[in-house]
């Protein structure tokens, strides 16, 4: 008889913790396989159109990183948030509410042109962003209200919202009764990167800045330094004079300026306006992103491009395979659930125990 | 009744315990324990904290296994694997700290500790009979979240004898009660060994012992040292058992201090407890100058963590001066700001509250120190950035200065031995040079080598003029540092006895609440 034990390391593996969201790629892909063989499908094939194919052509490179924009940014507040124990679940309402707030100047403003457009675009989607936030970190810190939940909640509102806005007081007068905005108008548009070769915005590179910043912050400062502590062991923090409540407030507003940004720069950069919905679910996808890069805002930026090709494939994979895109759900799912497993292995390592040698050693 | 209490060991004993020893890692928490509890007798197990009560208990109830020696039940020797083994036998144990559910019922919580699968309405009527029938009255409907400390204590009471046990264990059962809880819980138990119970009753106050047991097994430092009839003892004569005789004289020289001025005064500090297994404390003053250290004895949750976190100031009062540190005002300010007066905190706990389990020494070492030496250890101006060189040479200084013993250069906090942590803990203060010093139980847990290296600091520290206030339930420990010792004893602080004045016995009464001037004549 065999028996399996998973035992405490005495100090956390510094191999498995960088090793970890390989192996749980490695286990998505083998999923992955037995999913396609049940469907009925080839599974090599099926594996190469999802994860390689999109990758052949450069135009595709260029929506791969219109779709890893959103992710790095909201992955990158995320990663605040976790790190010092506040459960943001929201970030998505916080990308609608960027949105919203950022396309104030387009819609409702349309003559007010200039090269200034843009910045306060920017700017007010942030600031969208880190108001729709404050809600569920004052609740948490005033009434001890789980954010969880609340920040979830507010998703829902923030999409209805969105949803009555188009179909109301900003739908286009001239867009035949479509329930969309009028077009954004040059200025009010975040340029193309390479304009020649496809569409890839200027998100994309503040999504790298922001990791950059995020990561020094979290590396380097007391402020990164605060949030680690306080993540780990609020008394401990407590010891170290640091005040859990002041940091609630500081990680959301973080989280939420970022996804703020990044509603802001998807409605400008990719979209053009306002539409009843402006995200395939970045939001959520984006803690994937942050888990599977070991909550490190460098590791954020590869992992942000490995969940993007998951959009792209779900896309290639219903054109080349009658497979519904949905099927990218899915994927994202899988990678969720292996990255977490994976993840105890950094504190846990596995021990096979036969029976024989146990009771011998119970009897000794 | 099926026996009588075998003195002679001609009847076999209810339970026989033969050279039970436990060892965890180098420490022999249990070291060839002899125990014979007979029928219907209830039997002290006396000791003070860390003299291995709690290891010895839990072996013989099957939460421990030991590493060696024999456990005997009815003349028939067992191997006990488990709570649910001990329970079968007829092993009861009802613990210090209650496992039960806030959200659900007395018979709710009842059922789940149950083996066998009854009705709900079949438990709450037994759980109402017996409570009748032993003076235990509980309403089986409750939600336990609205009982007080001596209902739940009751409940655990109740669930321990539906198992109709013919042994039952309880830890310290009058640590949470009010005197008038006590009382009743000894009328129980006085009927339960009336029908031929037994009962192991594990505590440190003696007047209650005195007055309850028939026998008493005393233990010191994971051994046997005594055992006697309580009734024809004296408090005192069993707070020496207790706590030895063979202390430790050090030579050591006066203090002298220089100013008058005291560095840290608490002047009547009173605070409601904060949660359910908080302490209340009580009008308590202290006052304590440079270069002498103050003693705070007392047995562990009298409220000693909460005086601390008051000092400390993790845990702030509501008036500025109930908390002064070197002649400011501190009640209001946080524990940077205390810092920053020159005040340096030790907590018991080590892992989790003087230091990040899974965060390396230097960042441990930034923890405490991050405002006090900002200078030193943040550069980059508002940027704050860490320094991690000079994070590094301070922390080489520390573990050099009191001699850590570590596997790597800069391991996690939770890599090393306690001792080792909390010579590293105590080092990262001392390397301030703070005028003040707190510092709760120095030495828990920590081996012999590594706690005289602890205490010689402290003292040197008190020595060069600084105050020192160490919390400890180790007495030796306090008569061979202190200038003065005071107890703590249900969120109260005694006045403050001077060492030469000072004697076990007495010491041993104020933490027993008895009256300090008793013991002295």
């Amino acid at each position: 008889m065999m028996r399996i034990e998973i035992v405490k390391r005495p100090q956390h593996s510094a191999l498995f913790s960088a090793l970890s969201p390989f192996i749980a790629l490695f286990l998505t892909l083998i999923a992955g396989a037995i999913l396609f063989s049940i469907l009925g499908k080839n599974p090599i094939s099926a594996l190469y159109s999802y994860f390689v194919e999109p990758l052949t052509e450069v135009w595709s490179i260029h929506e791969l990183l219109v779709k890893a924009a959103p992710l790095i940014l909201i992955a990158v507040g995320l990663s605040v948030c976790f790190l010092s124990n506040n459960w943001n679940i929201g970030a998505e309402g916080q990308f609608i509410a960027g949105g919203i707030a950022g396309s104030i100047l387009p819609v409702v403003f349309p003559d007010f042109q200039g090269w200034y457009v843009l910045p306060i675009m920017l700017l007010l989607g942030m600031a969208g962003g880190m108001a729709y936030a404050t809600i569920p970190a004052f609740l948490k810190v005033r009434f001890n209200t789980n954010e969880i939940l609340t920040s979830l909640m507010l998703v829902y509102v923030a999409q209805l919202f969105l949803d009555w806005l188009v179909r109301g007081p900003w739908r286009n007068p001239q867009g035949y009764n479509f329930p969309e905005t009028v077009q954004f108008s040059d200025s009010a548009i975040l340029p193309a990167i390479w304009p020649d070769s496809g569409r890839a915005h200027w998100g994309f590179a503040l999504a790298i800045i922001a990791a950059v910043v995020v990561w020094f912050m979290l590396s380097r400062t007391l402020n990164g330094f605060e949030i680690k502590v306080l993540g780990r062991s609020s008394r401990a923090g407590r010891f170290a004079g640091f005040s859990a409540g002041r940091l609630t407030f500081f990680a959301f507003l973080v989280s939420g300026a970022l996804a703020g940004l990044a509603g802001i720069a998807e409605v400008s950069g990719a979209v053009g306006q306002l539409r009843t919905s402006i995200s395939p679910g970045y939001g959520f996808t984006a803690i994937i992103v942050a888990f599977l890069g070991r909550l490190n805002p460098l590791g954020i930026i590869a992992a942000g491009l490995v969940l993007a090709l998951s959009y792209l494939g779900g896309e290639a994979a219903q054109i080349s395979l009658g497979i519904s895109e949905k099927s990218a759900r899915i994927f994202q799912g899988i990678i969720l659930f292996f990255v977490l497993a994976s993840d105890s292995l950094i504190y846990y390592r596995i021990r096979i125990v036969s029976r024989l040698s146990d009771t011998a050693l119970k009897g000794a | 009744m099926t026996g009588t209490i075998t003195k002679d060991g001609s009847e076999i004993p209810l339970l026989e315990a033969e050279k039970l020893t436990k060892i965890f890692g180098t420490l022999k928490a249990c070291d060839g324990i002899d125990l014979k509890i007979g029928t219907g007798e209830i039997h002290a197990l006396l000791g003070e904290n860390g003299a291995g009560k709690s290891t010895l208990v839990k072996m013989l109830f099957g939460a421990l296994q030991p590493t060696s020696g024999d456990i005997a039940w009815k003349g028939e020797r067992f191997t006990v694997t488990s709570p649910a083994m001990g329970r079968s036998l007829g092993i009861g144990m009802v613990f210090q700290h209650f496992s039960l559910f806030d959200a659900l019922t007395a018979a709710e919580n009842i059922a789940l500790s149950l083996d066998e699968k009854s009705p709900l309405d079949t438990i709450a009527t037994r759980a109402r009979e017996i409570g009748q029938t032993y003076g235990l009255p509980v309403d089986p409907d409750a939600l336990v979240g609205d009982l007080s400390v001596g209902e739940r204590q009751r409940i655990e009471i109740i669930r321990c004898l539906l198992q109709n046990p013919d042994l039952i264990i309880l830890d310290e059962p009058t640590s949470v009660l009010t005197p008038q809880e006590a009382d009743l819980l000894f009328v129980t138990l006085e009927r339960l060994r009336s029908e031929g119970k037994s009962i192991l009753y594990i505590s440190h106050r003696l007047e209650e012992v005195r007055r309850l047991c028939d026998r008493a097994t005393v233990l010191r430092h994971g051994k046997v040292v005594g055992q006697c009839d309580p009734r024809t003892q004296t408090a005192a004569s069993l707070a020496r058992m207790m706590v030895g005789n063979d202390i430790h004289v050090i030579e050591r020289l006066p203090a002298e201090w220089t100013d008058r001025i005291p560095l840290v005064e608490v002047n009547g500090l009173s605070q409601r407890p904060r949660g359910p297994f908080s302490v209340a404390l009580h009008d308590i003053s202290l006052s304590i100058n440079g270069g002498e250290i103050l003693g705070i004895a007392g047995v562990a949750g009298n409220g000693q963590g909460e005086l601390f976190e008051a000092i400390s100031g993790e845990v702030l009062q509501e008036r500025p001066h109930v908390v002064r540190i070197r002649g400011t005002d501190a009640g209001r300010i946080g524990i940077s700001a205390r810092r920053r007066l020159g005040a340096a905190f030790v907590p018991e706990e080590r892992l989790g509250h003087g230091a990040v389990p899974d965060m390396s020494l230097t960042n441990n070492l930034l923890l405490s120190r991050h405002s006090t030496d900002r200078k030193m250890f943040l550069t980059g101006g508002v940027l704050k950035l860490v320094s991690e060189s000079s994070l590094a040479s301070a922390a080489k200084r520390i573990v050099t200065q009191m001699d850590v013993r570590k596997s790597a250069e800069n391991p996690d906090a939770s890599a090393l031995s306690g001792g080792n942590l909390q010579k590293f803990l105590i080092g990262r203060e001392l390397d301030r040079n703070p005028s003040v010093i707190v510092v709760n139980q120095p030495t828990w847990g920590v081996d012999a080598g590594a706690a005289a290296h602890i205490r010689q600091a402290l003292v040197d520290l008190a020595r060069s003029g600084s105050a020192v206030i160490v919390i400890s339930q180790d007495l030796d420990e306090l008569f061979e540092i202190s200038d003065r010792i005071a107890a703590m004893v249900h969120g109260r602080l005694s006045e403050s006895v001077p060492i030469e004045a000072m004697t076990m016995e007495r010491v041993g009464l104020m933490m027993g609440g008895a009256d300090a001037t008793a013991g002295a004549a």
